[in-house]
């Protein structure tokens, strides 16, 4: 088929690249800018090359930064994934408590992060807090502002909070959809319930999960508001997760070529992690 | 063994889904349920199969009361309209998923699946995927894994209704065969009435949870008992008309009238309804005792070799199916010919009174 070459076209791009080059490209650019040049202050910046990434990269700062994300990453993951299907799986699927179900389930989804943050703050203040004046209670050293365990078990049991309930919804829209013919069959042929969460329901459930992995692999890597209105990243800094890591360089101590080449890598490394996730998980598909 | 149901009914609170049924179905019979959509053919099913607990009745299975015994202890077997198969196994592990669970030996497994694959053509894709099969080859395997495990009760439900027609047809013509040599009792539902007659066995006419007539399929369809059968076993619907007998005249409307003939003129006088299917009225004049009449043409449908003409005759919608191209104008007055010897006369409580 000819196509016809209408110039006139090009007038009705213009508006979306003028807008994706105004919020996504030109900031990005920026960033790379800074990333490659040295400045001394008064506006005055020096070629730089590809140094603050070889400094960004062997620094023992951002190697435990690095670290603890991806420790606290996996560990909400291991932990809202199969607690996320386990919730979905004991839930009604039909009758009038299915919405009560669903909108208890939607309820920390709806609230803001930082007010998550400052929620757990004072949940768990030892002192006054009803989770830390309770474990205190029961006999157990709970002090979240002093014990790095005890900041990391806070942190992640507040993650687990408010988003396990999005595997839920996933995973129980997932579930909702299988027909009822699936469990009939199964039940004709005699499968125990395991078997049926094995062979029918887990590889229904296979591209919301995906979905939901990948969601939640994203979010908790760019995690900041949270964990930096519940513990500064401290005590010490127990809890420097990267992006809390990276305001610092940034805007606490305004280093912005290193703050930029960190953005870069930190960005690389949710890039190539995703993709990684989504073709090992996709694998059999497309065939 | 024989499948019996003595007075099964099933009810949700208020609301009835099957009426109390008697149903009595022999061994190596193949029975059809026919009804539209919602007429309780699945849920009927699902009380055969034990599926579903009946709320009042006794389902008796080979001498033996089995109501309310769970499926798993039941040799049954079920094939649905959507594809049921287990989406991460192989077709091979599917068809032996049933014996599977029986716990039969490995060499006995590899042999009837390899005779099922034969006997349905699903050699050479044992190796794959549910996922990569056509529509109809994933029918196929959930056919092989309904057949392979030598059920008491082979159940389908529907089981041609998402294929397109050629596969449809090509799977019809294979049903019967699958089931000669068989002597498992095969319930199969439809809501096609053609799709009946060409399997032919027993067929049990199923209207709003209630069975209206179960018996032979071809007596069902020449000689309903009630115009209520006679309307499920209709496809395009049956005519009807309100009609009176006065003397040993039958009145239709105004114009239309015709001798009583046969045992019908020993009917008393009285309104009666007349039911008369589609093929039966024709544009031409044809058949024993043909009788004009006029109608406004509401849909005129001409598919090959076939025309289908929808008019309004007095009041009610009558349809026209006959051999041969006869193109008519929509909104045109038409005459056509109705072959009222082989119309069927209902009683006021819908009873078929005529031979």
């Amino acid at each position: 088929m000819n196509k016809t070459i209408n110039n006139a076209a090009w007038i009705f791009v213009i508006p979306v690249v003028a807008l994706v080059a105004f919020n996504a490209i030109i900031p990005l650019m920026t960033v790379v800018n800074y990333s490659v040049q040295e400045t001394f202050g008064d506006n005055v910046f020096f070629w730089h090359g590809v140094g603050w990434f070889q400094d960004v990269l062997e620094s023992r700062r951002f190697h435990d930064s690095l670290l603890r994300q991806l420790g606290f990453t996996f560990t909400i993951l291991f932990i809202e994934v199969p607690l996320g299907v386990a919730i979905a799986l004991a839930m009604p699927r039909k009758g009038p408590w299915v919405s009560v179900c669903l909108v208890l389930m939607a309820l920390p989804l709806l609230i803001p992060w930082n007010v998550v943050g400052a929620m757990w703050n004072i949940f768990a203040l030892p002192d006054i807090g009803l989770l830390g004046r309770g474990l205190n209670a029961l006999g157990f050293d709970y002090n979240f502002t002093r014990q790095p365990g005890d900041a990391w078990f806070t942190l992640i049991a507040m993650d687990v909070w408010h988003w396990t309930s999005l595997v839920v919804l996933l995973a129980y829209a997932g579930l909702v959809s299988i027909p009822d013919a699936y469990y009939q069959a199964a039940k004709i042929d005699g499968a125990k319930p395991l078997a049926i969460f094995r062979f029918i329901q887990l590889p229904k459930l296979k591209r919301v999960l995906t979905i939901a992995v990948l969601l939640r692999f994203m979010d908790s890597f760019m995690i900041y508001t949270e964990p930096f209105v519940l513990t500064g990243g401290g005590p010490g800094n127990s809890t420097t997760l990267l992006s809390i890591d990276l305001v610092k360089i940034a805007l606490g101590q305004f280093d912005l070529g290193p703050a930029a080449a960190m953005s870069l890598i930190y960005f690389l490394i949710i890039l190539l992690l995703s993709w990684i996730f989504y073709t090992l998980m996709m694998r059999n598909e497309a065939q | 063994m024989t499948l019996e149901l003595k007075n099964v009914g099933l009810r949700f609170g208020a609301e009835t889904h099957i009426f109390p049924t008697d149903l009595k179905l022999e061994d190596g019979s193949f029975n059809i349920l026919l009804g539209t959509t919602l007429a309780g053919k699945t849920t009927l099913m699902k009380l055969m199969a034990g599926l579903e607990k009946p709320t009042s009745g006794e389902v008796w299975f080979a001498g033996k009361n089995v109501t309310g015994v769970s499926v798993r202890r039941r040799n049954v077997s079920m094939v649905y309209q959507q594809f049921i198969n287990y989406p991460n196994l192989s077709v091979y592990e599917n068809i032996a998923s049933p014996l599977k669970v029986g716990g039969t030996p490995d060499i006995i497994i590899k042999q009837r699946v390899s005779t099922m694959a034969e006997l349905l053509k699903l050699t050479p894709m044992l190796d794959r995927r549910p996922s990569e099969l056509s529509g109809g080859q994933q029918q196929r395997t959930a056919l092989a894994r309904a057949l392979v495990k030598d059920a008491d009760l082979v159940l389908l439900d529907e089981p041609l209704a998402n294929l397109d027609f050629k596969l449809r047809e090509e799977l019809r013509d294979e049903l019967p065969k699958l089931f000669a040599d068989r002597d498992c009792i095969v319930v199969y539902a439809t809501t096609e009435p053609t799709e009946a007659l060409l399997f032919g066995g027993n067929t049990a006419c199923l209207f709003e949870g209630r069975i209206s007539q179960f018996g032979p399929t071809g007596d069902l369809y020449r000689k309903p008992r009630d115009i209520i059968s006679a309307e499920v076993f209709s496809d395009p619907p049956m005519n009807a008309a309100g009609i009176e007998k006065k003397g040993n005249t039958f009145h239709l409307g105004t114009k239309a009238r015709w001798d009583a003939a046969g045992e019908l003129s020993g009917l008393a006088d009285g309104t009666y309804t007349l039911g008369i299917r589609p093929h039966h009225v024709s544009p031409v004049s044809r058949g024993e005792q043909p009788v004009a009449v006029d109608g406004r043409v509401i849909v005129a449908e001409l598919s090959g070799s076939e025309s289908v003409i929808h008019f309004n005759m007095d009041g009610s919608t009558w349809v026209s199916q006959s051999h041969g191209i006869h193109p008519f104008e929509v909104g045109s007055q038409a005459r056509l010919y109705a072959d009222m010897s082989k119309a069927m006369i209902f009683d006021g409580n819908g009873r078929r009174v005529s031979a």
